[in-house]
């Protein structure tokens, strides 16, 4: 009892405090992929122009969009970082709490790389060496079978004799998604396991996809729910480790790590922006469309994030990883425009 | 009877001299033997964990209070800051900060030529010896005096993380040839700029004063904002956890009557004490941000958090406080006529007082070191801004300690590991001179009966 009241006692004194005054800094909240981009740039931000410097925190692509879609006024966020697209179910809360207009900004794209220790063998892997490698199911002699393969080489003789020992971003990270379709999920289709599942399954594709998913449990794949630099940090500690990367942390740690192929092709700003390496996807952020006349700045600072000097092949984006969109004309139009997204497709 | 005897319980009267041990007592001697030694084994891997922690914390952060810098003569061009020439401030300001990147390559080549170091490098790569914060400090420093436009300004600039990493032994030759941030060359020319003098390592009084930086300037990456979000917070804090605390402590322990009503309230006391701290984050985003409508990342949601989380610390100190003052203190008031609350105001109060504020420090210290409860309200946040003075300052975005600490482990570049380790000795020694505080208060006031 004596608590509650002391609870109300302190929400009644900070209510008369007032929380009347004025926000006049934007907040951002969101992906920690999209983080250090968008600190980049509210750094600069602040520094040329006369608005103060917006404030961005991180919490994932998720929590973002849902804290976004919580409303509209000043004590809701103002732009959600994302590093995978918007879901339906997002835009249904954004709309049940009024938030209509969402401008999507696609801001470029982040190759995901797989490295190993710098002092390690060199790896020039496929789709198909992963799914082989850390599926629960593959395909031997015609049909599914447990997964027995304990060395690189039992997946292929080409591959080097170091035991398999993958770090796999978690499946709360927007990171696990395009791991799974685009490595694991490509790669069972590669080595024909999809296939087996897809008869398995009864011709479910859905069920077939989520088989092939399926990793290993015996501790040879290992979810890492931390950040890059926990991978890293096991990736030290394990040498015939391997870990899943964002191509800028990569590019942050080349004195540790070094990086594989895949499919042939050397993940690079280049080769992920010409669309050779596979392993890549979309940010995007999100913008409150209803907040733009209201938060002082908000249109320059979107304007500004996705100018050629800052988002374009030669800026501080690009410099620290992150490969430039092609299409930035159309995104730069769109923005000052203040086009907000139609229907998902 | 036979057997009893036989059976040795009563030991027989002792025979021979008291000099030579029977066996009984040598057992008994052996025992408190080995029970020491265990005793002093716990302490030393309790003492040989501590050293453990704090030298590696010291051996990667103590070089996060040295920093390099680079002394260059910048020539302010006015062809390039103001092209029209008039001194108009709005001019000059349009120029970003893109715009000064060039005159810093300049006046590096400059100062290569002056101290006669030669390179194969272009002025490009090095410029790239200068942090990427150094435009910016320019920008400021021609937008307040722009009078010095086309003049030539000499300016401490901060050299690169690489380049400051290399004069800490973080970046060698050998790791530079696999960097594709710095380049062995680079290092070489910044070993011939240090034997010249223009590079110099200094005391690093902008990590406690600059605000946060993003990935690519860790070496500008300060604890300002996060010093300031942190003092705010405990001020908070203290403000409202000790009246609250001991008014309830003085009311439960000397005026409230012993029924159900305030057991029960003891029992949730004691329980709220043990309640893990993220616990309160929930509540004080689900309150104060989405109920009361506070605003996100501000140090006056956390102080009401941390408020709340120290609140049972302060109850239970201070009533163990007030207990320990003698019964015949209050009675020997009470008997020569004082009224009950001048006997505790005028006598059992300021007795109490140096348990009262041992409690309050300690519950402070354990406040300034929470984490987890602040994840919850945003403070885990990239804040450059500097909150505003209180008390509209308690309503503005800011970081705190702990957070900043966690925030940096985080990042990408290596740079941020020794940045988030002088972080915790900053913490650290924040928290060791609020414990030394409560000790010489307990010494130094303390009365026994």
């Amino acid at each position: 009892m004596l608590f509650k009241s002391t609870v109300s006692a302190l929400a009644l004194t900070a209510l008369a405090a007032g929380t009347a005054a004025a926000r006049d800094n934007i907040q951002i909240a969101g992906s920690s992929t999209v983080l250090p981009y968008a600190a980049i740039v509210a750094e600069a931000f602040g520094e040329n122009f006369d608005f103060p410097t917006p404030v961005v925190e991180s919490g994932g692509s998720g929590a973002g969009r849902k804290k976004l879609c919580e409303g509209v006024g000043e004590n809701t966020i103002d732009i959600a970082n994302s590093s995978s697209r918007i879901k339906q179910s997002d835009i249904d809360l954004c709309a049940s709490n009024g938030v209509t207009e969402i401008m999507e900004v696609r801001i470029g794209y982040d190759g995901i790389v797989f490295a190993s220790d710098i002092n390690g063998p060199a790896y020039a892997f496929s789709p198909a060496d992963w799914h082989a490698a850390l599926a629960a199911q593959v395909a031997k002699d015609g049909a599914l079978a447990d997964n027995t393969n304990k060395v690189w080489s039992d997946v292929r003789a080409d591959l080097p004799g170091e035991e398999i020992l993958a770090f796999v971003p978690g499946t709360k990270h927007g990171t696990r998604e395009v791991f799974d379709e685009k490595v694991i999920i490509a790669g069972c289709e590669e080595n024909g396991t999809f296939e087996l599942h897809m008869a398995a399954n009864g011709g479910d594709k859905k069920a077939a996809e989520k088989a092939c998913m399926a990793l290993r449990t015996d501790g040879v794949s290992i979810d890492i729910d931390g950040d890059y630099t926990e991978t890293l940090a096991r990736v030290d500690a394990n040498k015939n480790g391997i870990g899943v990367f964002g191509l800028s942390f990569y590019q942050n740690n080349t004195d540790k790590l070094q990086v594989a192929t895949m499919g042939g092709v050397e993940p690079s700003v280049e080769s992920i922006a010409s669309g050779e390496y596979p392993v890549s996807r979309p940010l995007f952020f999100y913008v409150k469309n209803a907040h733009l006349d209201v938060i002082p700045g908000m249109q320059e600072y979107i304007e500004f994030f996705v100018s050629d000097e800052i988002a374009g092949p030669d800026g501080p984006l690009a410099a620290y990883g992150l490969v430039s969109d092609p299409e930035l004309a159309k995104t730069q139009e769109m923005v000052a425009n203040r086009v907000p997204m139609g229907v998902l497709n | 009877m036979t057997d009893l005897t036989s059976s040795g319980a009563v030991p027989a009267p002792r025979k021979g001299s008291l000099l030579t041990q029977d066996e009984r007592t040598k057992r008994r001697n052996a025992k408190e033997a080995r029970f020491r030694m265990m005793g002093l084994i716990a302490v030393t891997i309790g003492v040989l964990s501590l050293v453990g922690l704090l030298t590696s914390i010291l051996a990667s952060g103590l070089s996060s209070f040295q920093q390099t810098y680079v002394e260059l003569e910048v020539y302010l061009d006015p062809a390039k800051l103001d092209k029209k020439g008039e001194r108009n401030l709005d001019d000059i300001a349009k120029v970003t900060t893109f715009g000064y990147a060039p005159l810093i390559d300049a006046a590096m080549t400059a100062a290569m030529e002056r101290a006669g170091v030669s390179s194969d490098l272009n002025a490009k790569a090095a410029g790239e010896l200068i942090s990427k914060e150094a435009p910016a400090s320019l920008r400021d420093y021609v937008l307040a005096n722009p009078d010095r436009i086309g003049e030539t300004v000499s300016f401490d600039l901060l050299a690169a993380g690489r380049i400051d990493g290399f004069f800490k032994g973080r970046v060698t030759m050998a790791s530079a040839e696999l960097d594709r941030n710095v380049s062995p060359e680079q290092l070489q020319l910044a070993q011939q700029l240090k034997e010249a003098g223009i590079l110099t390592t200094k005391f690093n009084w902008a990590f406690f004063t600059a605000p946060d930086a993003s990935d690519t300037r860790p070496e500008a990456a300060g604890l300002g904002v996060a010093i300031i979000g942190s003092a705010y917070m405990m001020l908070i804090v203290l403000v409202l956890s000790l009246p609250l605390g001991v008014a309830a402590s003085i009311y439960l322990e000397e005026f409230a009557p012993k029924n159900r009503w305030t057991d029960l309230i003891e029992v949730n006391i004691s329980n709220l004490a043990a309640v893990p701290s993220i616990v309160f984050g929930i509540l004080g985003l689900a309150i104060f941000i989405n109920m009361v409508g506070l605003p996100q990342s501000a140090p006056v949601v956390g102080g009401l958090v941390l408020t709340l989380m120290t609140l049972p610390t302060i109850i239970i100190a201070t009533r163990a406080a007030l207990k320990s003052v003698p019964p015949s203190i209050r009675d020997a008031a009470l008997g020569v006529g004082a009224s009950k609350m001048q006997a505790i105001f005028h006598h059992v109060l300021p007795l109490a007082m140096p348990g009262i504020l041992t409690g309050a420090i300690i519950g402070l210290a354990q406040a300034l070191g929470e984490t987890a409860p602040l994840l919850l309200i945003g403070m885990v946040a990239f804040v450059r801004e500097y909150p505003a003075g209180p008390p509209e300052g308690f309503f503005d975005p800011a970081a705190a300690l702990p957070v900043q600490v966690y925030n940096w482990t985080q990042r990408g570049d290596p740079a941020f590991v020794e940045r988030a380790s002088g972080a915790i000795i900053v913490l650290l020694v924040f928290l060791v001179i609020m414990n030394i505080a409560a000790i010489l208060l307990r010494k130094r006031f303390e009365r026994r009966w």
